[in-house]
């Protein structure tokens, strides 16, 4: 059972945003979300628009609603801290933004410089005045989605999701030293 | 007497008899130039979010493909934003032109120099990055040519428009951010949209 859910839920969470009329995924990629890029990449209902910074996911998303879409953007924690001046923009405006963030330098972290931008990324967000949550298990991720799809279209704020690393699963970066999984 | 382009009557000419065209404003002196050419509706002027304009042009431009989205920003806003190139010409939004009056000034923060007056060629990272069409403008016929390109041609379009760095007066559009989404959304969208 839980096997189960640790490898559906990106199917579900794809299945939560179509349904939500979701039409612009932005990106800057992380393992986390890897599977979840792939079905939204191969939905032809949406566009998946891979950003240099996400910062520039923040902006894009306000001009999708303007223009009249959905948009979600995808990163992971560090990505976070690349946001924080950009997210006065949807906070000014209140803009609806979901953002699901796949975190690193949390459970089982193995690369140092992971930790502070990680360890820092829920208090940085509410410091801005961003509404966050948190997932734990993968069983909670897609009602967790589905939550927090209505709280940031419903009531026009930007909403952020953490997807722990107890999730995915931490980096090991000295396996990685024996083989490279293809 | 400069011989450069004045950015207002850059401005004046571009969005005259603008007919359905949404505009984005950069922060600062942009945004005062949309809003003495004419408040309007169907323009965002942006009262932050430094190096996001030509993004959320692209936002909109994904959204409204049948609709022309012009950015109308500074070289400092578009320098901060530079990636921004890279991200739009891999989408190449045939309805997005982006046009940077650049004064090689921070001119809202003391007029401090820019990269632009120190060689970086705005047009020339826009073309690498793999924009259709890039150019540079620095003529009363430049200036022409370019609104027919907007009006009447395909994007993406970037366009380094050098303009004069003289202090303004501001023109000051509305400032709550509520008001500037919404009346942009419903002029775009109709009523029905802040239902939504």
């Amino acid at each position: 059972m839980k096997k189960n859910a640790e490898s559906a839920w990106p199917d579900e969470v794809h299945a939560l945003l179509k349904a939500a009329g979701v039409r612009q995924v932005a990106i800057v990629p992380d393992a986390g979300h890897a599977r979840l890029i792939k079905l939204c990449e191969k939905d032809r209902s949406m566009r998946v628009v891979r950003l240099t910074t996400e910062e520039e996911g923040v902006a894009l998303l306000a001009g999708a609603w303007l223009g009249g879409e959905k948009g979600v953007l995808l990163m992971q924690s560090s990505g976070v801290g690349n946001c924080i001046n950009m997210l006065s923009l949807p906070l000014a405006c209140q803009f609806p933004l979901l953002m699901l963030v796949t975190m690193r330098g949390d459970h089982g972290e193995f690369n140092p410089s992971q930790i502070p931008m990680g360890n820092a990324t829920q208090a940085v967000l509410e410091a801005l005045g961003v509404i966050v949550k948190r997932a734990e298990r993968a069983e909670d991720v897609p009602e967790m989605v589905s939550g927090a799809l209505r709280l940031a279209f419903n009531t026009y704020r930007p909403i952020a999701l953490l997807i722990g690393q107890r999730v995915l699963g931490a980096k090991d970066f000295r396996k990685l030293t024996q083989s490279v999984p293809q | 007497m400069s011989k450069l382009l004045r950015r207002r009557e850059v401005v004046e000419e571009l969005l005259a008899e603008r007919g359905n065209l949404l505009v984005i404003g950069g922060l600062g002196a942009p945004a005062w130039d949309i809003t003495h050419a004419g408040d309007h509706d169907l323009n965002f002027p942006l009262w932050g979010a430094m190096g996001g304009a030509a993004m959320i042009g692209l936002g909109v431009a994904l959204a409204q493909p049948k609709k022309k989205v012009l950015v109308l920003t500074g070289d400092g806003e578009m320098l901060m934003g530079l990636g921004a190139l890279a991200t739009i010409a891999v989408q190449r939004p045939r309805n997005l032109y982006i046009v940077v009056l650049d004064n090689e000034r921070y001119g809202e923060t003391g007029q401090q120099e820019t990269h632009t007056g120190h060689g970086v060629d705005l047009a020339g990272m826009a073309k690498a990055a793999g924009f259709a069409h890039a150019l540079g403008v620095r003529t009363q016929a430049d200036v022409s040519r370019l609104k027919k390109r907007i009006y009447s041609g395909e994007g993406a379009l970037f366009a380094q428009v050098k303009v004069d760095p003289e202090r303004l007066p501001l023109v000051l559009p509305p400032r709550e951010g509520s008001h500037l989404k919404n009346r942009f959304r419903a002029a775009l969208l109709g009523p029905d949209a802040l239902q939504q």
